[in-house]
């Protein structure tokens, strides 16, 4: 019978169907575990009040700008909202600005007190760097930083630098020195290389790192919660009101931390593996 | 200006940086956490782990930490083999299983609230399954279960994508050869994972473990957005002894806590997985 000579094969290739079947649901499962929580989100920001507090809830948004409307008109939140942005912005700045020339510096040279530098960079991870914030407060206090953004911004910047040093290192890497070397024997000085050569194909690279600064920055709370009274960012201000502050003002307080976020994760999907490819040795 | 002297000139910036803002204020904490008025006293130490507070604040940490792990790691680990095997819809479900990379907690905390709530999903959900009959209260002060699985979900749905991440960028680096090679001796999808993957992933495993853990003592505004102070954790007493109680010498032994626990974990982890050096790839 022809069906003893066919089953093997039928049964493999059954199989290998079964398999990806499996592999596809078990991936659609996986998106669904990831967004729905962000859907429901969502749905409550985008719902009226009534609709937020109410019970049994939809789980469609009945898109009333009632619960954002309070939420942006509430007292407080606008200058939050633009100091997050400040925050961020300045510690984008300085941890690119320290971060990429070291990062330059690692890929490459070699030179005594490299590896103590490389050490000091990873010894950060293991620290909860937004603790360092306590002691900072008085600090802050003496030199006129504190409640200012440019205050919470260094100590943010601490967070960021070490990350934006291992991915600007990570993307020097990549480029080959070969190119830079063919530069200089064409007459480019070492600086004219880098500036004409280097850093175009290593702009994209770095505004990734700089859109990663800025979110580790917008997200961050311990740190902005001890450092700023006056002056609080947006994650600052909704812990501070959480106990307080009405359902739907958390929601639509969330919603407005989150939306930024898919966008930021959106503009640097393409370099987020590549970035940790080698930020992990 | 070139040769030995640049390496150092480009790394100046982020060494003077670390060293203002990482190592100072770190020897700052340290002072005041070993010191009151000037004099040295371990009095800090004893008053906070006098607290009655405390032993609930170290289990409940230790215990997230604990659950929230082992979970996490295989969650990222399947959904790195699941993103590793699509062919079709690769970015998309990469993208989207890196969203919660760019979440705050705070925002992470807000979202679960939304399920959460006693005017929440679930409830709703719940009781149009006819499962309960009026919203139960799952985030009052006398349900502490569901507050830390509450939180522990959340901490899970957060923080996965950045261990997903790491493993991700590990894969990537494994040579396809060893794989085809094990297809040809006949090894099952499951033990070509088990034998091939996970070995060869050792050095991100160890990366993403100690993050994580790292991370998981850090826990805060995701345990202040759902259980407020019916569970208390090691960051949430340090900020209460910073802000509530307005003793800075008090956070900062707790602080010190936290680091010395975050130091010993790491330190347990780089011996447990040590990765061989040769065995890098």
């Amino acid at each position: 019978m022809s069906a003893v000579a066919e089953t093997p094969v039928a049964a493999v290739a059954d199989a290998r169907k079964a398999g990806d079947w499996l592999l596809i649901a078990t991936a659609l499962l996986l998106c669904v575990w990831v967004l729905l929580p962000i859907y429901l989100l969502i749905v409550n920001a985008l719902s009226s009040p009534d609709q937020v507090t109410a019970f049994p809830k939809r789980f469609f948004p009945s898109f009333d700008l009632g619960s954002l409307s309070f939420f942006i008109n509430f007292a407080g939140v606008a200058r939050a909202l633009w100091n997050s942005v400040l925050v961020a912005t300045l510690t984008m700045i300085l941890a690119i600005g320290f971060g990429a020339p070291a990062g330059y510096a690692l890929s490459r040279f070699d030179f005594p007190g490299k590896g103590t530098f490389r050490f000091l960079v990873l010894m950060t991870r293991a620290f909860p760097l937004p603790l360092l914030a306590l002691p900072l407060a008085v600090m802050f206090i003496r030199t006129g930083l504190d409640d200012t953004a440019i205050g919470l911004a260094l100590v943010h910047t601490t967070l960021a630098l070490p990350f934006a040093v291992l991915i600007t290192f990570s993307l020097f890497s990549g480029i080959p020195v070969e190119l830079e070397e063919a530069a200089w024997t064409l007459g480019c000085t070492r600086w004219q290389a880098f500036r004409k050569v280097i850093l175009p194909l290593a702009l994209p690279g770095i505004a990734a790192s700089a859109v990663f600064a800025f979110t580790i920055s917008w997200n961050e709370v311990f740190a902005a919660a001890v450092l700023t009274i006056e002056n609080r960012t947006l994650t600052a201000f909704l812990l501070q009101s959480l106990g307080e502050s009405p359902l739907y003002l958390k929601f639509a307080g969330g919603a407005a931390l989150v939306v930024p976020a898919l966008i930021f994760i959106f503009a640097v999907r393409k370099y987020l593996f590549a970035m940790w490819g080698i930020a992990n040795r | 200006m070139h040769g030995k002297a640049l390496p150092y000139l480009l790394l100046m910036p982020a060494t003077l940086f670390l060293c203002i803002f990482f190592l100072y204020p770190f020897a700052l904490v340290a002072f005041e956490a070993v010191t009151r008025d000037g004099a040295f006293t371990l009095d800090n130490f004893r008053t906070m782990a006098g607290s009655w507070k405390f032993p609930v604040t170290i289990r409940n940490t230790l215990l997230l930490a604990a659950i929230v792990v082992p979970i996490q790691l295989t969650m990222a680990l399947l959904m790195a083999s699941v993103v590793s095997r699509l062919e079709t819809g690769r970015s998309a479900a990469l993208y989207i299983f890196a969203i919660p990379l760019g979440i705050s907690d705070l925002a992470a905390g807000l979202i679960w609230l939304a399920i959460f709530d006693q005017s929440g999903f679930l409830n709703t959900l719940l009781s149009s399954l006819g499962v309960v009959d009026r919203p139960v209260m799952f985030l009052g002060y006398q349900s502490k279960l569901t507050i830390f699985i509450a939180v522990a979900l959340a901490e899970i749905w957060r923080a996965t994508a950045i261990m997903m991440v790491i493993l991700v960028a590990g894969m990537g680096l494994i040579p396809k050869e060893y794989y085809e090679a094990a297809e040809v001796f006949g090894a099952s999808p499951w033990q070509r994972f088990v034998r091939v993957t996970l070995p060869l992933l050792r050095p991100s495993l160890q990366t993403a473990i100690i993050l994580r853990v790292i991370l998981a003592f850090e826990v805060f505004a995701v345990v202040a957005a759902l259980g407020g102070t019916n569970l208390p954790v090691l960051m949430g007493e340090t900020y209460n002894w910073q802000f509530t109680l307005q003793d800075r010498n008090v956070a900062a032994a707790s602080a010190l806590l936290i680091l010395a626990i975050s130091i010993g974990f790491t330190l347990f982890f780089l011996r447990v997985l040590r990765v061989p050096k040769e065995a890098w790839i």
